[in-house]
């Protein structure tokens, strides 16, 4: 039996700002992880990000990161996306503060 | 101090403006990103975790006022304020914003600062002994010979595509205090029947394969060090692995060719370099040692000194932990703790970096350095300053007696910051200091090194540390390795692991209980965590941190 998938959104950053934004359904970019398009097969996910990595006027380092469907929409799985959703822990700077 | 000439002027404004039309053609979409990543790297613009980083060289880890002013407007203009020092003498800036990367550039160019080659497989950023020009063991201030090596590593044409990353770092003292043996190649000074030449260290470095640099040279006559240093550099250039990245520092080179190859390669390449260098580069040298006199030192009784040590516990403290003796009499070596307890390693707020500057016009020849321990140092000051300048210190946060101490912690950036982490190394370091503080214990336990880095390249300098730190990430959540008995001076020794890691919230109970185990087994006071370590070994520390193991152990015997 396959694999489950777990399921992915497509991440960077911005190529101005350099924060971190998410792909959404509407092929734009958001800075909030809960407007992202959360893809939930292995095809669809490589084909959403190699449509989002064409964007190179807009963002760097487009990758797929593994997230869980939560109630308002992805949530990391992984603590490294949980620090990028949030910003560092001994300021209150990033995203936590932008909010 | 150096002095930028008309060259070195017009060489940072070309390079200056040529990245500012890179940048520009980044951003219109002209450049792909692929294209842009090695200029940026070029020119030590990162991306990081939530935004860029621009890691700012500071040569030789010197500053004057000027400069430090500078970096604290920077901070404020283009920034969040403050500023990271790290362990390679450079500060990094967190939040940059692209576009404003080129001005950043301008502004630090107008005081004779840049990012040149603080990233990429290049030379990087040349650091030497914090205490240089000043400490009295010294047998020569290193910082002339820095200079000169930054000078002809800085866009070398042949070194510009190494095979990986080279780090060099240059002491005038036996005592190591620029970790010599943890660099690509390491350079002391020293002195063979009245004559002047260095001592050459090759291949060390920490990373994922921490190796202790061998020395390849006892003694070269200076006028033969940068021709033998380009033949080694060169030499690696040519038999570094580039097929895999883990294996292409010089310490791979030299551990998989040997030492008595790569040496027998360098003699070679050396007899062909020699006759090239025709003394222009110790003209050169001669001309850059005389921008190093020593400051007009005063002779001055030290008035008040004694008497204020007597009045305030509080400044007593600070002068026994923070000073170093310096070679001129009267005078001390002031370490700046960027390690008040709770804080950020190495962080200084804009503030705090216009104090420092004011400081060091004030009492200390205007002088500053950063040393890779993440402290400000005002190398030259006069005793008799010594009560004012710990007053002017202290509302800013900068007056903690702690240097050499539990919580004058080195802490890489980590996961909070770092792409390439694999766990957090701030809070660690921030609670380790914060619990040592509630126990009021450090200045009873006395120096103790502790090292921490965020994932396995080690820029925490965790295998030299007394009692270093790994943070890993175990199956999707951070767990921390400890290492024993690390020391990155002249004895260098690699730590050795206790065992398993320890969860995030277990890590600092287990730095207590190794402490709490030494007091409980050294000889005395005048024992130090290094020196019991090495008279006991690690099994009580491992019995301590592990006690169901040592239970099995003695129910099986
Ligand atoms: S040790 Fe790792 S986590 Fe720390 S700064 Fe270096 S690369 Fe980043």
């Amino acid at each position: 039996m396959p694999r489950p998938f777990t399921p992915k959104v497509v991440t960077a950053n911005a190529l101005l700002e350099g924060d971190v934004v998410y792909f959404t359904a509407a092929d734009t970019w958001t800075r909030q992880l809960a407007e992202a398009e959360l893809l939930h097969d292995a095809e669809t996910a490589e084909a959403r990000l190699a449509v989002a990595a064409q964007q190179q006027d807009q963002i760097v380092g487009a990758y797929l990161t593994d997230m869980k469907d939560g109630d308002a929409g992805p949530e990391p799985t992984h603590f490294r996306e949980e620090f990028r959703r949030t910003g560092p822990s001994n300021y209150f700077h990033g995203k936590q503060a932008e909010a | 101090m150096y002095q930028y000439n008309d060259f070195d002027r017009a060489f940072l404004a070309a390079r200056n403006a040529q990245f500012r039309q890179q940048v520009e053609r980044r951003i219109d979409g002209s450049l792909t990103e692929e294209e842009f990543r090695p200029l940026r790297l070029m020119n030590g613009l990162y991306l990081q975790l939530h935004a860029y980083m621009l890691r700012v060289a500071i040569p030789y880890g010197t500053l004057r006022g000027e400069q430090m002013r500078m970096l604290a407007t920077i901070a404020d203009k283009w920034d969040k304020g403050y500023g990271h020092f790290t362990t390679r003498q450079n500060i990094q800036y967190n939040w940059p914003k692209l576009p404003d990367v080129p001005d950043i550039l301008d502004a630090l160019g107008e005081v004779q600062l840049h990012a040149i080659q603080t990233s990429g497989n290049t030379i990087r950023n040349v650091t030497a002994d914090h205490f240089a020009g000043a400490a009295a063991d010294e047998i020569a201030d290193p910082r002339p010979v820095a200079e000169l090596l930054r000078q002809w590593s800085t866009d070398h044409p042949e070194f510009q595509f190494l095979p990986r990353k080279f780090k060099l770092a240059v002491s005038g003292a036996e005592h190591d205090r620029a970790v010599l043996r943890a660099h690509d190649i390491g350079i002391q000074l020293v002195e063979k029947d009245g004559q002047r030449g260095v001592r050459v260290f090759v291949g060390g470095g920490l990373g994922r394969t921490p190796v202790i640099g061998k020395v390849i040279k006892d003694f070269l006559p200076e006028a033969d060090m940068l021709p033998y240093l380009e033949a080694i550099v060169s030499v690696y250039n040519t038999l570094g692995r580039r097929d895999n990245k883990y294996k292409a520092r010089i310490k791979i080179t030299v551990n998989e060719n040997g030492l008595e190859t790569i040496k027998q390669k360098a003699e070679e390449r050396f007899a062909v370099l020699k006759p090239l260098f025709e003394g222009v580069d110790q003209q050169m040298l001669a001309g850059i040692r005389a921008m190093f006199a020593a400051p007009a030192f005063r002779n001055a009784p030290l008035e008040g000194y004694e008497e204020a040590r007597a009045a305030s516990p509080a400044f007593r403290a600070w002068t026994d932990t923070n000073l170093s003796a310096h070679k001129q009499e009267g005078y001390a070596i002031v370490t700046v703790s960027l390690k008040k307890h709770g804080e950020t390693p190495g962080d200084a707020t804009s503030e705090q970096m216009r104090l420092l500057a004011d400081l060091a016009e004030k009492y200390g020849h205007d002088d500053i350095r950063i040393s890779h321990e993440q402290n400000v140092i005002l190398p030259h000051v006069h005793k008799s300053d010594l009560p004012a300048l710990y007053e002017a210190l202290k509302p800013a946060g900068l007056a903690t007696a702690n240097v050499g101490l539990v919580s004058d912690i080195i802490a890489c950036p980590g996961m909070d910051y770092c792409a390439l982490a694999t766990a957090r190394s701030i809070p660690v370091a921030q609670e380790i200091a914060t619990r040592f503080e509630e126990l009021k214990l450090e200045h009873e336990v006395g120096p103790l090194k502790i090292k921490i880095s965020g994932c396995i390249n080690a820029c925490g300098h965790h295998h030299v540390g007394h009692i270093g730190i790994l943070g890993l990430d175990r199956a999707g959540v951070e767990n921390y390795q400890i290492t024993l008995g690390g020391d990155g001076s002249e004895d260098a020794a690699l730590g050795e692991r206790t065992g398993p890691g320890f969860a995030y919230d277990e890590i600092t109970g287990a730095i207590e209980t190794i402490v709490k185990t030494y007091l409980g087994l050294r000889e005395g006071a005048e024992e130090t965590f290094l020196a019991a370590y090495r008279r006991v070994g690690a099994q009580p520390f491992k019995d301590a941190l592990y006690p169901e193991k040592a239970e099995r152990k003695a129910d099986a015997a």
